[in-house]
């Protein structure tokens, strides 16, 4: 299966390589930066490359490349998965997953590699195990490894490894019974010139802290589970009680975890929390353009929309934008043509706004196109669907767990509203 | 080893700059010149230290070293020559620094064979270590020595690794195979008989990786699989995630070979010859069972069993079930994965790619299956160009009538990207909209014309490619397109769009008899200012109108040609001159000059705007090959459905079969023992004939035959069991008479039928599947072969004492359908499963172990009756028919209700909408009524499961079977063994239950049961079939 991995940095270097099977040349990889060279933004690169003799897939994740070396037919999607796993474990244990973070605990990187992968087959790639055979770096332990010459490699075969909840280890132990949930809903959205929705979409997460003493079994309950249109879960999740009842019943793995990830069903109308009034403008013949652009919260229930970003990229033609906003700060690159405004919190007495001119090239015709407008934004203690959890129940043990459950909406890459002039039909 | 040295070079060169502590290794050789140098000099005492270190006493100086030579091997520097140094620390106690030895061993090995062999030996010990981890490891290390000295070792280590006790150390032995496999190939036979061997095991750890090797060793030996298809299937939801992808693909290509289609035949293009078989077939059927098709029941658990995996939160599982279900599941099934194909949509760019690939391979064939998701594939401005491109491409495939204005205008937006090369691609599609749908071809048409005038030049140029494709599929409206584009003709300045302009006014010079000779007239103007492309066109262009309208044209052309002839361009000067020749007569050219209308003005064929998707269809879905769309190496093609369903009972054999191997040596053994040991064999049968009996119907039947010996015994046991609410003491008092009489009928049928005992015998483990402990498993297999060694025959020592569950004697097992004072709990399959498992049938073990008394403990059900009950025919249900059959499982909504499943059957031709349950009688009557069903398509059926409360009597359930016009009613009569529910209770516990009941809920019935079936095992079955009742080793409980 994977025969083996290449770490590549923004810049081309190989930082990093691990082989599994036989070593695999480091020029395999010639390949790779050729397509890197054809691409122009980095993203472009295509996951998949087929060389002579072998067959490379990579991701892109923080702006280091993993490419996997494979020699025979495997479905690119358990590759990529795996990468994608990979990332996360480190992202786990060291916090960051850069360069440097990787340079300086090769060591644990390579144990991790070594467990996780047996000839290429992956072995133990759930975190409670990984982080029973090898514990991640503390301060702390380094300290006490180079005192003692004590070691972060676990002597015995995690325990989950061998039990039917291999996500979980035994002998948990906390003096704090806590159990965390946090529903964080996304929105994605394009919305048209003129304001209306052409297409929105709710996806969410239930993301889980739990640190609960011994082997709880939790069941977790909506007022509203049909709103639920899709979900995936968690292997802990008892898939027909979900089918039958629609409860959540699991015994979770100790820590952080992504319990559940759902789309809310697409006939309910998705409220969009914030509108945009805009007014871009090129005259033909002048060297001017004006820029005007308002937003407003609406349908938030209430919530504060906070943390609200607005970029856009602006025609080729636009040389240099000087605007005026009322809150929050702009910056213009004239090299991408990229204008970012950071807003921050709206106000719903004093609306932000961002107001100026925009100064054409001399001589340029007028830009045919209106840009687009990427807006994130966040709405905390509400989940834009509407999804409320009823209650958690624990069986199985004994103590009374502090149970906590915090909403959140986000709207990440996606509200865009599209812009645009009807061309033609 | 030169591109080993060349690191060496480098890193010689880095390590200067970087400084630190990195360690330039360098060879030994250069030792004793490197005094002169004293760069080299340095490095050299680097490398010195770094083995100085290594030999020290110091462990945590060795464990630093060890982690140097690590961040060496990462950055791909060589550190070969430090392998004496490492290999001695291979015995380390520490166990970090061992395990940083193991990276280097297995790095290095292959280089340094002789000094590999040191190590060989401690390995070898590890294998034998206590601990599990230990051995493992020891083994995945030396699998991992590419050495090929060390093949019989590594041959040894692996076969006593498969049939090691802790999974973990089999599943090594599982990726072993692979290693050794790749490192000689000559082993193949021998792996194979391991593979074979693994395949057996009921561990879920160790499925995946056993699987894996066998796709990799012997991908051609689908007789292996056949026995453990069945376990494979029931396994799956427990496997790990990524031995799920690799067994659901393998089980994909098993079913191409052994199942039918499942596909009606107006999707069978391809064999006409089948096509007409089934068919007619078909039509048989259809008579008889107004069913069209039947799909095998192991076909069908397939498909069953995969589809929660589509939840799964691993997108590569995702993608290999819904592949599995496109190429294995009835057309009308497949719609099922389309929601989680999108919602992969939404994970990884890279995710994204892979999936968006497949999708566009499946719009092509089926458009329905996406078009309702058409918005998620709506590009946006941060997605990267391949992603917008194959968006593109399924929002094209989606395309029909009644969408295709939403998605033009879409299109519309895309035309304007700042990103040119998708924008190109989008008008390629508007191109294919344009011709797929006759409808628009005129508005794209148009709108393709307005995007002439665009600035952007691939714009312009690609509109035009477009247009000229458009209207060569479309030859009879052109003129008035013709006329247009030469009316723009001048505002236009894209050479290349010019070009394909005047290409198409000189191919269909005819239709515009009065517009093409006045823009030659322009050309000539202007033709020396145009760039060369276009004016090889106008040459073209005047070659073609002097040919058709010579008398207005012959002028032009002879200017055009003179201007051509003394072009800077040898490309322009060519074409004139070859122009000349071939249009103007002349004497030396006269063969040429007759075809020369043919030869210009020659029908072109229409270029065909299809997917570049279209080609992938050949290749399985979410495989390496399908995304590169060419065969990549180890790829196994699909096979078509075969005409005629193979051996269905290969399968069933899987019971049976394992066995026929040991039968010989079994048999020897039998008929060594003494007699006492009789019974033990027995009761090992007995349990297992149950097991076969809720594995399958089928499987059932193949024992009856041995049953005719045991006539007197059945008719006891049947007895004890038909009144089994009372205290049979009868049975005991005859136990000593009776047990004389089997022990001669045993006689007989152990010489008679020895084989087919022993059979029963090595199925034991079969039966244990469900078992999703691996450890337990493993014991409860030793278990049954520690039995009849010390098991001892004595039933009346047994009925004194007491038991602990654990203990579980097998040896009570036959004694325990003829003395039901004899309590004892037995392990029936699924008993054992631990609370934890994420399967349902433990979930609800350890829920209802809360709500009932503590000494009562539910048993899974060992049987599971096939049998059905008609609740509505589809004549009376107006096309709806409905089945019922009690599935024996504790009823998930509520303890006190005895769970239902019904299969809906839609029969009519039209599509039943909204069923649901309405009215119920009597009014007390508590239903847990399953979700209303949307809409059910023709000839479609779902199954959905029910809890009904009759509350412990046998009184009907009477309901109404709703759909959105009718009202049908309804009712379901249990059985009284369907109200019970199989518990696991000590004698003392039993008793005093009973004591308890005080006769007011007895219920007896007779069982009519011919001599000829008699044996213990056809009693339970009997049974079993009416009573949902565990099995326990020394009496049936029921309450």
């Amino acid at each position: 299966m994977i025969h083996s991995l290449f770490l590549v940095n923004a810049s081309g270097d190989i930082f990093l390589e691990k082989h599994w099977k036989s070593v695999v040349s480091r020029s395999v990889c010639d390949y790779f930066f050729e397509a890197q060279e054809r691409a122009t933004e980095p993203e472009n690169v295509p996951p998949v490359i087929s060389t002579p003799h072998h067959y490379l897939i990579s991701v892109l994740r923080h702006r280091i490349y993993f490419v996997a070396v494979i020699q025979s037919e495997v479905p690119p999607l358990f590759v990529i998965e795996f990468l994608h796993r990979v990332v996360d474990t480190f992202q786990d244990y060291f916090g960051v997953c850069t360069e440097a973070a990787i340079k300086d605990n090769v060591v644990v990187v390579y144990e991790l590699l070594e467990e996780m992968l047996d000839n290429g087959f992956p072995l133990a790639t759930e975190s409670n195990i990984l982080k029973e055979l090898i514990k991640p770096p503390t301060i702390l332990r380094t300290m006490v490894n180079t005192i003692t010459g004590s070691t972060n490699v676990g002597e015995q075969l995690p325990t989950g490894q061998l039990s039917v909840v291999p996500w979980r280890r035994t002998g948990v132990k906390y003096t704090n019974n806590e159990a965390y949930f946090d529903v964080v809903e996304e929105i994605d959205a394009i919305i048209d010139k003129s304001g209306s929705t052409i297409t929105a979409e709710i996806q969410g997460v239930i993301d889980a802290c739990v640190k609960l003493t011994g082997m709880p079994d939790l069941t977790l309950s909506f007022m509203n589970p049909r709103l639920l249109d899709d979900v995936s879960f968690h292997p802990c999740v008892r898939f027909k009680r979900w089918e039958a009842e629609r409860i959540l019943s699991f015994i979770p793995p100790d820590g952080n975890f992504r319990l559940l990830s759902y789309h809310v069903s697409s006939q309910n109308l998705v409220a969009i929390p914030v509108y945009v009034k805009h007014n871009i403008t090129f005259r033909e013949g002048s060297s001017q353009g004006r820029f005007d652009l308002t937003l407003g919260p609406k349908q938030t229930m209430g919530k504060a929309v906070e943390a609200v970003l607005v970029s856009s990229q602006l025609p080729r033609g636009v040389l240099n934008a000087n605007l005026n906003p009322s809150q929050g700060t702009y910056t213009f690159d004239p090299v991408t043509k990229l204008l970012t405004w950071d807003v921050g919190k709206i106000n719903p007495q004093k609306l932000p706004s961002l107001k100026g001119t925009m100064s054409l090239q001399a001589g340029a015709s007028k830009p045919d196109e209106n840009p687009t407008i990427n807006i994130q934004l966040k709405i905390q203690q509400m989940a834009i669907s509407g999804l409320k959890v009823n209650r958690l129940d624990m069986y199985g043990e004994k103590y009374k767990p502090f149970k906590g459950i915090k909403y959140m909406t986000k709207a990440g890459k996606s509200v865009s509203s599209y812009l645009f002039e009807f061309l033609f039909i | 080893m030169s591109s080993g040295a060349l690191y060496n070079d480098q890193g010689g060169a880095e390590a200067a700059v970087e400084a630190g502590q990195e360690n330039t290794p360098t060879t030994g050789g250069t030792g004793g010149t490197g005094a002169a140098f004293r760069l080299f000099n340095t490095d050299f005492k680097k490398n010195e230290d770094l083995k100085e270190m290594l030999e020290s006493n110091k462990e945590s100086l060795k464990l630093e070293a060890m982690k140097r030579v690590v961040g060496l091997i990462a950055k791909g520097k060589n550190a070969s020559e430090l392998f004496p140094a490492v290999v001695k620390n291979v015995a380390s106690k520490n166990i970090e620094l061992k395990k940083l030895v193991y990276v280097y061993l297995v790095r290095y090995a292959e280089e340094q064979q002789d000094l590999a062999l040191l190590s060989i030996s401690t390995f070898q010990r590890a294998l034998k270590d206590p601990n599990q981890l230990i051995r493992a490891s020891a083994l995945r290390v030396l699998s991992s020595i590419r050495v090929p000295i060390i093949v019989p070792i590594m041959m040894l280590a692996i076969k006593e690794a498969a049939a090691d006790l802790s999974p973990y150390v089999r599943k090594t032995s599982a990726h072993a195979i692979q290693k050794l496999y790749s490192l000689d190939p000559d082993q193949k036979e021998q792996l194979i008989e391991v593979i074979e061997k693994l395949l057996k095991d009921k561990s879920t750890l160790v499925a995946g990786s056993v699987v894996m090797a066998f796709e990799e060793v012997c991908p051609d030996r689908i007789d292996l699989i056949h026995k453990n298809y069945r376990k494979l299937c029931n396994l799956l939801v427990d496997v790990e995630e990524w031995g799920q992808v690799v067994i659901i693909s393998m089980l994909t290509r098993y079913a191409r070979t052994q199942f039918t289609s499942p596909w009606k035949e107006g999707f069978m293009f391809d064999d006409n010859e089948k096509t007409f078989y089934d068919s007619d077939a078909e039509e048989k059927k259809d008579q008889e069972e107004t069913k069209p098709y039947t799909m095998d029941p192991d076909h069908r658990l397939l498909l069953r069993n995969t589809k929660p995996l589509l939840q799964s939160r691993n997108t590569a599982v995702v993608m290999a079930v819904a592949q599995l279900y496109w190429h294995l599941a009835p057309k009308q099934e497949v719609c099922i994965v389309t929601k989680s194909l999108v919602r992969l949509l939404r994970s990884h760019r890279e995710v994204q790619f892979i999936v968006l690939q497949n999708i566009a391979t499946m719009t092509i064939q089926r458009k329905g299956m996406f078009e309702p998701y058409m918005k998620s594939f709506y590009v946006r401005s941060t997605d990267a160009t391949h992603i917008k491109t194959l968006k593109l491409e399924i929002l094209t495939n989606l395309a029909n009538e009644a969408n295709i204005s939403t998605i033009l205008r879409e299109f519309q937006t895309y035309v304007k990207s700042q990103d040119k090369e998708f924008a190109a691609a989008t008008i390629q599609a508007i191109g294919r909209c344009a011709t797929n749908i006759s409808e628009v071809t005129d508005t794209c048409l148009n709108g393709l014309v307005l995007l002439l005038s665009n600035r952007d030049e691939t714009v312009v140029a690609e509109s035009v490619v477009v247009i000229k494709k458009l209207l060569q599929t479309q030859p009879t409206q052109h003129s008035d397109i013709i006329r247009h584009m030469a009316k723009l003709f001048d505002s236009i300045t894209v050479s290349m769009a010019r070009a394909s302009i005047l290409w198409l006014i000189g191919e269909y010079c005819e239709r515009v008899p009065k517009i093409a000779p006045d823009v030659l007239r322009k050309m000539a103007k202007s033709f020396t200012a145009e760039d060369d492309i276009v004016k090889l066109q106008t040459v073209n262009l005047a070659a073609k109108l002097y040919l058709t309208n010579s008398k207005q044209t012959k002028l032009l052309t002879q200017y055009i040609l003179n201007l051509g002839k003394y072009d800077q361009n040898y490309d322009i000067r060519d074409r004139t001159r070859f122009i000349r020749q071939l249009i103007v007569p002349s004497e030396k050219s006269g063969a040429l000059n007759k075809y020369a209308r043919r030869i210009l003005l020659a029908s072109k064929p229409a270029p065909v705007l299809e997917s570049a998707f279209k080609d992938r269809e050949r290749f399985q879905l979410g495989s390496l090959s399908h995304s590169l769309n060419s065969k990549a190496n180890g790829y196994h093609e699909l096979s078509d459905w075969p005409a005629v369903a193979p051996d269905q009972s290969v399968r069933n054999v899987d019971v049976i079969e394992p066995v026929k191997e040991r039968a010989p040596a079994l048999g020897k053994t039998r008929k060594n023992k003494s007699q006492d040991k009789f019974y033990s064999d027995e009761e090992d049968e007995n349990e297992e004939e149950e097991e076969e009996g809720s594995e399958s119907s089928e499987s059932s039947s193949s024992s009856s035959e041995e049953s005719c010996s045991e006539s007197e015994e059945e008719e006891e046991s049947e007895k004890s069991s038909g009144d089994s609410g009372k205290n049979s003491s009868s049975s005991e008092e005859s136990d000593d008479s009776e047990q004389e009489e089997k022990k001669k009928a045993k006689q007989k049928k152990s010489k008679a039928s020895a084989d087919s005992g022993s059979d029963e015998n090595g199925n034991g483990p079969v039966g244990h599947d469900s078992c999703s402990s691996a450890e337990s498993s493993s014991e409860s297999g030793s278990d049954s072969e520690d039995d009849s060694a010390d098991s001892p025959p004595p039933q009346k020592k047994n009925a004194n004492k007491s038991q602990s569950k654990v203990v579980m004697d097998n040896s009570k097992n036959q004694v325990s359908l003829l003395d039901l004072d004899d309590f004892s709990p037995v392990p029936v399959n699924t008993s054992q499963s631990s609370v934890l498992s994420p399967s349902l049938m433990s979930d609800l073990e350890g829920l209802s172990l809360s709500n009932m008394s503590p000494t009562l403990q539910v048993t899974s059900p060992t049987f599971s009756p096939v049998k059905t009950h008609e609740l509505l025919h589809h004549m009376s249900g107006k096309g709806l028919s409905a089945t019922y059959h009690f599935p024996r499982q504790p009823c998930l909504y509520q303890p006190s209700m005895v769970s239902v499943q019904l299969t809906l059957t839609n029969h009519s031709d039209q599509i039943l909408e909204e069923i649901h349950v309405g009215e119920r009688s009597p009014a007390g009557l508590s239903i847990h009524c399953f979700n209303t069903i949307e809409r059910l398509q023709p000839e479609a059926s779902v199954t959905v499961s029910m809890g009904i409360d009759f509350s412990d009597s046998t009184q009907a359930a009477n309901f109404q079977l709703c759909t959105k016009e009718d009202q049908f009613n309804v009712s379901i009569q249990p059985g009284v063994g369907e109200l019970l529910t199989p518990c696991t209770m000590t004698q003392q516990d039993f008793s005093k239950e009973q004591g308890k009941l005080m006769g007011m809920n007895e219920t007896s019935a007779t069982l009519s049961v011919s001599t000829a079936i008699s044996s213990a095992h056809a009693v339970s079955n009997q049974v079993l079939s009416v009573a949902n009742v565990g099995v326990v080793s020394s009496g049936s409980v029921s309450r």
